[in-house]
């Protein structure tokens, strides 16, 4: 035993496994014939992203005049979605790199799985940036390259830039990241498939070639950890500089210094939902349930609780603040967001974000996979709408109230959006069917410290300690 | 890369085992070639005496390089190659730089360092691995023994790895 912990502690996989069952219930998942249900959603996401595709080229051939936006509301459902799918890729680095930092051994069930979620994420949001341009196909223009236009540099003093920076960068870490800790479990399918086949080389390039020798092992363990250090920093400066994009500017609702945390919280409270809502499906489907344990589910549900609290508080604050300064616009836009035209979706950010995850104080609601399911989805909903919020319903009362207006999405902006989840969804499908969904060595390293067998060792050993004699039993974690 | 040595393998079906058996070879004064492990083993590259790695100065020398570049690039562009105002602002205005410096920062450390991570480990796409036994990603832990040219050395380590509870001991040309 390399390492002791605490039998009180619940086991991280159950059931008893050995290393050889771990590799053969997660490499399972990747053999074998298509099978129907795979073949079914992965078909009909794949039609969803389709019309998304055509609602995209809609847009590029007749221009942005096809969505509801207009001068007043110029930002609408475009950076609605970007911030909404921006914030779904947060839950992924957090948990495989702060986590990771924290030593919460339990993510190593789903890091992998949230890791490519947040890849698929990101990618999604990328294609909002791009489109509400008007003219994606002059996107380049925001890269800093010596130019014919004088050379006209861009502006780096703006936080739309700075954007442009941390959204790449962001992207280009995850994916080196997440392939790297790949790079291990590839071998493993490569070494259970016979020599030489097809699928033999296949695996071989994608695991370029992994022995998994001492010294790489060595290096592999020291890389991890520092992109890890690296990649903390990163998440919480994403959502930080996406927020800079609507603080910096001099908007009633917008303009203010809370925005930074505020969307940090929003966008791990996004992402754990969204991680939720795709693990409780996956694990079912693809019996991965010694692996992705209640007791993950549970720990997931306890960041929702502090986040969505988070969130809660930082919508009482922004009201009190708006009341406290004194200033009648700021006064306005917050009364305006909450008893104005669009006050449903101020209530329905409301009762989403800050009222629902309080269920999550009962442990028996938290231990509930159907309970738990049903409020991922309602997170879902509910941060969506905090960012329609945040934007629709401060820009459509400008301070010139002649040109006031209302705003309603179009098909096109609609059929974007829904495409974007049909893109989503296919390429997690993909990945759930060619790839190890969950990280087939990590899990394996803590087998011995936090498995089932591990745990009952650890406890018969407890029993015969003496101090141990007077814990309430109620306490002790009983193994199946 | 073509030559080929002679290994004597002994294959273990437990980590705690391998720690043992690697912390017994040295003090029989054994050389052991390599261990192959299908997860990282904690404290085994310290029994083997490998060196520590610096992957992670070459981190920081690519964190560093990353930094300079966005300074320097950024402070050129506004400040010297063309100078623009925007909203009145200095044009070298420095705070307004430190998210670009620091999200460069990242990408170059990351970037750097998994290249080098993949060239110090000689890893690519396509490249033809010596695989020496093919459990040893699923469930089997391996010491590796060089034995090129040294067939009396060969029965002594076979013994010592039966006696340290190798579950199979085989002879490979890798």
């Amino acid at each position: 035993m390399s390492h002791f912990e605490s039998p009180l502690r619940e086991p991280l996989i159950t059931g008893s496994k050995t290393y050889k069952q771990i590799t053969d219930d997660i490499v399972r998942g990747t053999e074998g014939s298509l099978g129907i249900t795979w073949l079914l959603s992965t078909g009909v996401a794949g039609l969803v992203a389709l019309f998304g595709v055509f609602c995209l080229t809609w847009t590029i051939l007749y221009g942005i005049g096809t969505w509801g936006v207009n001068t007043t509301v110029g930002w609408a459902w475009d950076i609605t979605n970007f911030v909404w799918w921006v914030g779904i890729g947060h839950a992924g680095t957090l948990i495989s790199a702060i986590l990771l930092l924290f030593r919460q051994k339990w993510r190593t069930g789903v890091n992998r799985a949230a890791e490519a979620m947040t890849i698929f994420a990101v990618v999604c949001a990328g294609l909002f940036v791009m489109l509400h341009t008007g003219r994606p196909w002059d996107v380049f223009y925001i890269l800093p390259y010596p130019n014919t236009r004088g050379p006209l540099w861009t502006n780096f003093n703006s936080p739309l830039l700075w954007d442009v920076f941390a959204i790449s960068t962001y992207l280009t870490v995850s994916l080196l990241f997440w392939y790297t800790g790949l790079v291990p479990d590839f071998a493993t399918i490569r070494d259970r498939s016979k020599a030489g086949s097809i699928r033999w080389k296949i695996y071989n390039i994608l695991s370029f070639g992994w022995v998994g020798s001492a010294k790489h092992w060595e290096r592999f363990e020291s890389l991890a950890l520092i992109l890890a250090g690296l990649a903390t920093p990163l998440v919480l400066s994403v959502h930080t500089i996406v927020s800079f994009d609507f603080a910096t500017s001099v908007i009633p609702g917008w303009h203010t210094t809370i925005l930074p945390p505020y969307f940090v919280a929003g966008a791990i409270f996004s992402g754990f939902a969204m991680v939720l809502t795709l693990m409780i499906v996956a694990r079912k489907v693809m019996n991965l349930q010694d692996y992705i344990t209640i007791a993950h589910i549970e720990s997931m549900n306890k960041i929702l609780l502090l986040t969505g609290t988070m969130v809660g508080t930082a919508y009482l604050t922004e009201l009190f603040v708006a009341w406290y300064s004194g200033s009648m616009i700021e006064q306005y836009a917050f009364a305006n967001r909450a008893f104005g035209p669009y006050l449903w979706a101020y209530w329905i950010m409301m009762s989403c974000n800050l009222i629902f995850p309080q269920f999550f104080w009962v442990k028996k609601l938290r231990r509930n996979i159907a309970f738990t399911f049903f409020a991922s989805i309602i997170v879902n909903i509910g941060m969506w709408f905090e960012r329609f919020v945040i934007i629709v319903l401060s820009l459509h009362r400008d301070y010139l109230p002649s040109s006031w207006t209302d705003y309603q999405p179009t098909w096109v902006e609609v059929g974007i959006y829904v495409g974007t989840g049909g893109i989503f969804m296919t390429l997690f499908l993909l990945f759930s069917r060619f790839f190890p969904v969950v990280a087939i060595a990590e899990v394996k390293s803590i087998l011995s410290i936090s498995g089932n067998q591990a745990r009952r060792e650890q406890m018969d050993e407890v029993k015969s300690d003496e101090a141990y004699q007077d814990v309430d039993a109620r306490l002790i974690y009983k193994i199946d | 890369m073509s030559t080929t040595n002679k290994f004597l393998v002994g294959m273990f079906d437990d980590d705690q085992t391998l720690l043992k058996a690697v912390q017994s070879a040295k003090e029989s004064g054994l050389k052991i070639a390599d261990a192959f492990t299908p997860f990282p083993v904690h404290g085994l590259e310290h029994k083997l005496g490998l060196r520590a790695t610096k992957l992670h100065t070459a981190g920081f020398v690519f964190g560093a390089t990353g930094l300079t570049t966005a300074f320097s690039l950024m402070a050129f562009a506004n400040a010297v190659d063309y100078p623009t105002n925007f909203g009145g602002k200095p044009y070298f205005s420095l705070p307004a730089w430190i998210p670009i410096m620091f999200e460069l920062t990242v990408l170059f450390a990351s970037v750097g360092m998994v290249i080098a991570f993949y060239y110090l480990c000689n890893l690519y796409p396509g490249k033809q691995p010596k695989i020496v036994d093919p459990r040893l990603t699923d469930d089997m832990f391996a010491l590796t023994f060089d034995i090129t040219g040294d067939n009396e050395q060969s029965s002594k380590i076979t013994e010592f790895l039966n006696k340290e509870g190798a579950v199979e001991v085989f002879e490979k040309d890798i």
